[in-house]
């Protein structure tokens, strides 16, 4: 449905863009991930159509689109500020694109009155943008980009600006009514876990460019690169050359790969006691630190030759500074791009 | 298409552009080659005269002078008001702070004249004294001192000096104080190490400012000062007007220039050291709880009260009630010229000019102001040149821009000298920056993604101007518009220099009529002054009301 390819944008004398290419299927949700001034929303902006497509091709529905100028191209746009308009009520705001679009005025309302019902406004709609709460204001601009029936939805951190219990609740809610409305969807954010929980596909950006694209589950499985690995929150990562411990434990689970850099020791391989995958690797460890999570412990072990991990664990066996014997499993351990 | 409605908003900028070019910078230039080659050639002797006269010396010494005793003395008032404004909370505080700046939009004749009415030799508080002690003299003589100018200096700057301090106190807070008085320090201190070094960059500020405003005072010292004291503005009318010294007058005009100049080079300086990071004032203020306490608030209240409305009230009372009773026939005989009066229009005549430049400045202002706001609002070297360029104006002084008229316009091609259009361009100019002040901070406050947002639901660039820019400026637009008639019907220092026989506006006739003998134009002038009064009242409660925080820079 979408196809950009090449894209690359100069922003002042940086490069925010770098030959970027990203598809959305019809009905999908596409996530870009990554760390703020990794070029996400500016490539959000050039979809949309408020940068002009400076270098590359983007397609919609198999027509040249870098042209069309930004009130044509009938694509939805939520921003990270809402940008809800403040002389406006809330029906009012709602109403703005379906008015542009020349809909008939009694049919408009109709549309907004269902608008505001599917985002949980009901009965709202002549309340003032300023007596709304944060997550009612983020529920306005969203009936409001919904409204038109837009081709493509684009979210630019819908959630970012509340606070992290309203996130994770909103986060469901909007996949839900994404998916009800049968709508493509790009969102954007610099959350993991929000991404994971709303996304069909992650493209994880840095720098201006796309590091990998994958399913949320793929992406958390097999990480392509330090980066990525980092970014979505994962220690444990070792220069093969560099440690001994890194170049045993390589050779010995990724024998057919023998270039290999970097590893990353999956946080999910790696327990405290008995080895639960079928091949693993024992190691006599120190427990040097843990945090109470709730359902489980962060800890942090070193390993005899000095080498340090850190994963999390259901229980905790020991206290700090007692031996422990860790399981490493061999499927645990993942070659990186470097 | 776009790249056409570019295209045109950029010729749409060169109209402001080129009005400050034409009637703003080519009278400038003009005044300049006046006052350095009079006959066409250079020639310094007008600068010569002026600095080995010790007639003119006087009035550079004398001009620096009383701006320096009005800032202390404004100064001096308002920083114990400003602690207390900053400090306590009390009921009507808000109200009265924004009461306190009615003088900033009152005209200088209005406000002469009503202290005139006041503090004069047969004035309102004379004539209570004489009744009270039985006296058969005036025990208050200020009528032509320096005294009664610098009273009115203080009048007109108040406002500023506690509207910076008090904001200021309230920003950066009390916690300082409370630290020093849990180690000891005691009220005397306390000033001295704690509230004066603290409030120094508020204070500095405020007294360069009121410092810039009384060094340029020109209708106060011309109706209030007789001809004993001249500032730099007043010599220049004289020279021009009275004597015809038109390359003397050129040379004042220059120094004054040059001295504004390097006065807003170092009021800029201070306004820097001003910015810190605004904390809300409200949460400082608190009840006032000891008598001490009690009676410093009160005091401030009583303070800000007397000033402000002793006059303005005084006036209206002497225009109804000039010889002990009910007498209209000041209000009623405006349509008449008095006997005595050497005016050419009937004062009501007068009105309607007034009123009719009025609306003329207002509308261009608006228009001009509307597109140069716009103009600096987009962000790029535009911007950057275009914002001091135009607030150039308020930086010099009405009888610099009068004065620069007429020796400016005079010729053809544009030959306005006779033109009564010359007093509403003039106006214009004087208002332009208050309406772009008032115009773009609500610009600056649409954050750029509700416009963008209006353009990805659908919205052509004309349709997102009406349906949102339009409607979140209009506020700003008619505080501006507010400013722009309210500054074109009090303006004074230019439209003595420009206005004729059959144009002159209401301060124009004011001043005339106090000049007249007879108890008939005295009465017409009190009248008048009432009425210009009330309009600019009216104007300033439209502005108190809908302004948007920022204006408060002037």
């Amino acid at each position: 449905m979408l196809r950009i390819s090449n894209i690359s944008h100069v922003y002042g004398e940086r490069v925010s863009l770098k030959n970027v290419a990203l598809e959305v299927e019809p009905g999908e949700i596409v996530c870009l991930l990554g760390p703020s001034g990794c070029g996400k929303t500016t490539l959000l902006r050039i979809i949309a159509g408020l940068e002009a497509t400076p270098e590359g091709r983007i397609m919609f529905a198999g027509a040249d689109i870098g042209d069309t100028p930004v009130h044509q191209r009938q694509f939805g746009l939520m921003f990270q500020d809402f940008a809800l308009f403040p002389h406006m009520n809330a029906a009012d705001n709602i109403a703005y694109g379906l008015r542009r679009r020349g809909f008939p005025q009694r049919s408009i309302a109709r549309e907004v009155e269902s608008l505001l019902e599917r985002v949980g406004l009901a009965g709202l709609g002549d309340r003032d943008i300023s007596s709304l709460s944060g997550g009612q204001q983020q529920r306005v601009a969203l009936a409001r980009s919904l409204a038109p029936k837009p081709r493509l939805l684009m979210l630019d951190e819908p959630l970012g600006s509340l606070d992290a219990k309203l996130r994770d609740q909103l986060a469901l809610e909007l996949r839900q009514i994404i998916k009800d409305e049968g709508l493509s969807a790009i969102y954007v954010t610099h959350d993991h876990r929000e991404a994971y929980a709303v996304a069909d596909k992650i493209a994880i950006m840095n720098i201006g460019r796309v590091e990998q694209v994958d399913t949320p589950r793929g992406l958390y499985r097999r990480p392509k690169s330090a980066f990525v690995a980092e970014f979505l929150g994962m220690f444990n990562i070792f220069d093969v050359e560099g440690s001994r411990f890194a170049g045993l434990i390589c050779s010995e689970a990724l024998p057919h790969k023998a270039n290999t850099k970097m590893i990353l020791i999956h946080p999910a391989g790696i327990r405290i006691g008995q080895a639960t995958a079928s091949r693993s690797l024992r190691y006599d460890a120190v427990l040097t630190s843990a945090v109470f999570r709730g359902d489980y412990f962060d800890v942090g072990v070193k390993l005899q030759d000095e080498t340090a991990l850190r994963f999390s664990n259901p229980t905790l066996p020991a206290q700090i500074g007692e031996a422990v014997s860790i399981a490493i499993a061999l499927d645990a351990v993942i070659a990186l791009e470097s | 298409m776009t790249r056409g409605i570019r295209r045109a908003a950029s010729l749409l900028y060169l109209i402001p552009l080129v009005f400050l070019g034409i009637f703003f910078l080519y009278p400038l230039l003009a005044l300049f080659d006046l006052s350095l080659r009079p006959d066409g050639i250079l020639d310094l002797s007008a600068f010569i005269r002026l600095f080995s006269s010790d007639y003119y010396i006087g009035v550079l010494i004398f001009t620096v002078y009383q701006a320096l005793v009005s800032t202390v003395a404004t100064i001096a008032l308002a920083l114990p008001c400003a602690f207390v404004f900053a400090r306590f909370r009390f009921p009507g505080k808000s109200l009265l702070l924004s009461l306190a700046t009615l003088p900033f939009v009152l005209p200088t004749v209005v406000v002469a004249l009503a202290f005139a009415v006041v503090l004069g030799d047969a004035g309102l508080l004379n004539d209570l004294l004489r009744a009270l002690f039985s006296l058969d003299y005036s025990p208050i003589q200020l009528e032509r001192t320096l005294t009664l100018i610098i009273i009115v200096h203080v009048f007109y700057n108040f406002a500023i000096a506690l509207r910076i301090m008090t904001s200021y106190w309230s920003s950066i807070g009390f916690a300082a104080e409370e630290a020093a008085r849990t180690l000891g320090a005691n009220e005397l201190s306390l000033w001295r190490d704690i509230r004066l070094p603290l409030i120094r960059p508020a204070l500095l500020s405020a007294a360069v400012l009121i410092f810039i405003f009384c060094f340029t005072s020109f209708g106060v010292v011309l109706i209030l000062g007789g001809i004993r004291f001249a500032t730099l503005e007043v010599e220049i009318y004289y020279q021009a007007v009275s004597i015809f010294n038109l390359p003397l007058a050129a040379a004042l005009s220059l120094v004054q220039i040059l001295s504004m100049l390097f006065m807003l080079v170092i009021y800029t300086n201070t306004q820097r050291r001003l910015q810190v990071s605004l904390a809300s004032g409200a949460a400082i203020a608190r009840r006032p709880r000891t008598l001490g306490q009690r009676s410093a608030v009160f005091a401030c209240v009583l303070l800000i009260g007397a000033l402000l409305f002793t006059p303005l009230l005084a006036l209206l009372w002497r225009s109804l009630f000039l010889t002990g009773q009910l007498d209209l026939s000041g209000y009623l005989g405006l349509s008449q010229r008095s006997r005595a009066s050497l005016l050419f229009i009937t004062p009501l005549e007068a009105v309607f000019n007034s009123l009719r430049y009025a609306l003329l400045s207002m509308t261009i202002a608006l228009a001009l102001g509307l597109i140069a706001s716009h103009m600096i609002n987009r962000r790029g070297p535009w911007s950057r040149l275009s914002d001091p360029l135009f607030m150039l104006p308020l930086a010099t002084s009405a009888v610099t821009l009068g004065f620069g008229f007429i020796i400016a316009l005079d010729e053809p091609p544009l030959n306005l000298r006779s033109s009564w259009l010359i007093i509403p361009i003039s106006h214009t100019l004087v208002a332009l920056p208050f309406v772009i002040r008032s115009v773009l901070p609500s610009l600056r406050a649409i954050p750029p993604t509700i416009g963008e947002a209006a353009r990805v639901l659908g919205a052509t660039p004309y349709v997102k101007l009406w349906t949102i820019d339009a409607p979140l400026v209009s506020r700003g637009i008619v505080v501006g518009a507010t400013f722009a008639f309210t500054v074109s019907m009090g303006e004074f220092g230019a439209s003595l220099f420009v206005a004729q026989r059959e144009s002159v506006t209401i301060p124009v006739v004011i001043y005339r009529l106090i000049g007249d003998p007879g108890l008939a134009s005295y009465r017409q002038a009190l009248a008048m002054s009432v009425i210009l009064m009330l309009v600019c009242a009216g104007g300033f409660l439209i502005i108190e009301r809908l302004r948007v925080a920022g204006i408060a820079e002037f």
